[in-house]
């Protein structure tokens, strides 16, 4: 592993860095909301000691971004692949339009979390959130997984307008009150074959923060799910 | 009851008619039918008038007329006023249409004449003496910064260079076909100019004219991976259409079938969405962050692209894009093409790309930031004489989207929105797909792009000018006619006789 101080240097200095760098493996110390870190990285595994800072992990497509600290607004705008793990509290629109790829986030996001999140074939975005989301989670999300652990056992650990538009993918809730159906979404109580698919993310989860997998699924958990495909099929007549 | 009265009416002169069936083979709208007795009916109302009976009918037999059938005639309550309120009594929805506003609104472009020398300062024969007509569009760097060794370093990002002052515009997979397609990126190709992917994605046949491509950035972030921002010559961020400032990309999954699916990276029978909001952009500081994440996304190398549509304080608003980091801005008038808006936001909502281009050119250069960015103008560009209009108001040059689909066989129908193309353009179905044949369609798009390009030279040749460059914000070139003091002022130009 390779170490560097990111004391005096730009974001783009630091993308400088992960371009150039034959390691593999590469650590930024004293990182302050540098912007833009890892986008469109490939291949590599970063770790970001501070504050990652806007639109970090953008357009990722392969690796991992460790980031230990929060991170600011827009991580993992349409990421393809790879790894994200935030062991603090994350900003607005983190996932916004990711199509692949795992994003972890240990605390809290802030609004529009998983926005637009889609998938295509193979390719299957999974969104965890620790703590609790802001408003407008998974607005018109068009597929993918976006799940709320809800470590803290908050009673709404949702914001205002969550599934706003959304017409493809699943939100899953830890919670032990119904979230409310909202818009175009329908609320159910989750199955056991639910569980099932979220075990190995929730795992995943459990072994980055260090959490006990029981206490997580000890928790009711709700599904949201749109209720068509085609929100606006109705809403137009040809002129 | 539905009172959907016929538009137009199909003449058929049953003496040149022999009766082959050709029509009922050509119509996409079902319009020519077979009745149970094996003769040629036509059906009115199904007729959209995209003249693909008229041009394949072997004896020439068939015509479309408005129908001859009208409503009570009245100037305010028009036809098509009536018709509208009985279709959306019928169902309840949204007036969709497609193509640019068709409404008798003013055009500047017409209102406005060009200079030729006569005495003091001579005309140029273009056949005779070299144009140029090559424009470089991005950033222009007044510094000139110089290597350890002492030679000019090159620049970090180098612009865009096309050999005529026209682009083809945005226009998605999705919204027009693979074949219409193929023909824009291969004539983009041997003109040395640049197409637009729109924001349906690159078909992985397409990256091979990756040089020759603009690749486009929207909300719904359709398609959009780190190899597609890296296939691209450069990358076009849309905020906004001509055609329908304020609103999104809506393609139906009925559109979204096989190869679409996959350019777009959604699944085939969802709904493929793009709000006319980026959620993540609520300022200029905002798209900053986009057109930089943009840029390291792709290291530095291409440049960036900020389409926006022709608003109010369209002037305002460029001056905040030319501060944002992009190189080049793309303005969209009102009258700007589209494969389905509602018609209530297509007819009603923005300004024309004259007023508006004229108004961004001047406050960049009061500011003293036009340097910082290139202008690209579309939005009904109809013509050599429009293109020449528009640079000589400050653009370095135009995107055009109608007139290409034109050059490939549309005939302004304003039915893409159905899918049912009949000229195999705005449509998926491969039996009409079928109809347009890429390289005969991309030998139509280099036609008309030389000919535009030799009548601009001619034009140019008798202002006396040998140089686009030098035509560009030239304002002196243009008069009014027919214009008052205020538009004259928007525009910069003296009147006719002035």
């Amino acid at each position: 592993m390779t170490t560097y101080s990111a004391v005096g240097l730009s974001g783009r200095d630091i993308n400088d860095i992960i371009r150039r760098e034959r390691d593999d493996n590469i650590t930024f110390t004293h990182v302050n909301g540098q912007r833009f870190i890892a986008d469109a990285m490939k291949d590599k595994t970063v770790t970001v000691e501070g504050i990652a800072g806007n639109a970090s992990g953008a357009y990722m497509d392969g690796g991992k971004l460790i980031v230990r600290g929060n991170a600011q607004d827009a991580i993992g705008d349409t990421m393809n692949g790879g790894e994200i793990f935030i062991s603090g509290m994350c900003g607005d629109a983190a996932g916004y339009a990711m199509r692949g790829g795992e994003i972890y986030i240990g605390k809290d996001v802030g609004y529009r979390a998983g926005i637009h999140m889609k998938e295509y074939g193979l390719d299957k975005p999974v969104l965890v959130i620790g703590g609790v989301a802001g408003d407008y989670l998974g607005e018109y999300q068009a597929g993918g997984l976006i799940i709320v652990v809800n470590t803290e056992g908050v009673v709404n650990p949702l914001g205002d307008d969550y599934a706003t538009g959304m017409h493809g993918g699943k939100i899953v809730v830890f919670t032990d009150c119904e979230p409310k159906s909202l818009g175009g979404a329908r609320v159910r109580g989750a199955e056991s074959g639910d569980i099932d698919e979220l075990a190995a993310y929730i795992d995943k989860f459990c072994a980055l923060t260090s959490r006990e997998y029981d206490d997580i699924v000890s928790r009711a958990a709700w599904i949201i799910e749109p209720a068509g495909r085609n929100p606006y099929k109705r809403l137009y007549v040809n002129n | 009851m539905e009172y959907i009265r016929a538009r137009f009416e199909i003449l058929r002169d049953t003496d040149r008619c022999n009766g082959c069936g050709r029509c009922v083979r050509e119509c996409a709208s079902g319009a020519h039918y077979l009745d149970e007795s094996g003769r040629l009916r036509a059906s009115d109302c199904k007729c959209v008038d995209c003249q693909r009976c008229v041009e394949t009918c072997p004896t020439g037999a068939l015509k479309i007329a408005l129908n001859r059938n009208t409503f009570h005639p009245n100037d305010n309550w028009g036809d098509r006023y009536v018709e509208e309120i009985h279709r959306q009594a019928a169902t309840g929805g949204v007036l969709l249409s497609s193509m640019g506003n068709p409404n008798p609104m003013p055009s500047y472009f017409d209102r406005m004449l060009l200079n030729a020398s006569q005495v003091t300062n001579p005309p140029i024969d273009p056949l005779r003496e070299p144009m140029e007509t090559k424009v470089i569009l991005g950033r222009k760097d007044r510094r000139i910064t110089r290597g350890s060794d002492g030679k000019i370093a090159p620049k970090a990002v180098r612009g865009l260079t096309s050999d005529v002052p026209l682009l083809f515009s945005a226009m998605s997979y999705g919204s027009i076909s693979y074949n219409a397609h193929a023909a824009l990126a291969m004539a983009a190709k041997e003109l040395n100019t640049y197409y637009n992917t729109g924001e349906g994605g690159l078909h992985k046949d397409f990256y091979r004219y990756g040089d020759r491509t603009i690749v486009q950035v929207a909300s719904g972030r359709f398609g959009v991976h780190a190899d597609y921002l890296n296939a691209g010559a450069a990358i076009e961020i849309k905020m906004g259409q001509g055609a329908k400032p304020g609103i999104g990309g809506h393609l139906p999954a009925e559109k979204i079938a096989g190869d679409i699916s996959a350019t777009r990276m959604i699944p085939v029978g969802s709904d493929a969405i793009s709000p006319a909001p980026h959620h993540d952009i609520y300022s200029i500081e905002d798209l900053r962050q986009l057109v930089d994440s943009l840029k390291e996304a792709t290291a530095h190398a291409k440049p960036i692209i900020v389409k926006v549509a022709a608003v109010h304080n369209i002037a305002a608003i460029a001056s905040g894009i030319a501060r944002s980091g992009a190189d080049i801005i793309a303005i969209d008038g009102y009258r700007g093409g589209t494969g389905a808006a509602p018609t209530r936001i297509r007819d009603n909502v923005g300004i024309p790309i004259e007023l508006a281009l004229a108004a961004v050119d001047s406050r960049l250069r009061d500011e003293g930031i036009r340097d910082n960015v290139s202008l690209i103008a579309g939005g009904s560009i109809r013509s050599s004489a429009d293109m020449i209009k528009a640079i000589a108001l400050g653009a370095d040059a135009v995107y055009i989207g109608t007139a290409a689909l034109c050059a490939l066989g549309c005939h302004l129908c304003r039915s893409c929105q159905q899918g049912k193309c009949s000229w195999g353009i705005a449509t998926q179905n491969p039996e009409l797909t079928k109809r347009l044949d890429p390289e005969k369609g991309a030998a139509r798009l280099v036609n008309l792009v030389n000919a535009w390009t030799h009548e601009a030279e001619e034009i140019m040749g008798g202002m006396g000018i040998n140089a686009i460059e030098a035509l560009r914000g030239n304002r002196l070139m243009l008069r009014g006619i027919g214009l008052n003091d205020r538009e004259l002022s928007i525009l910069g130009i003296s009147h006719a006789g002035e």
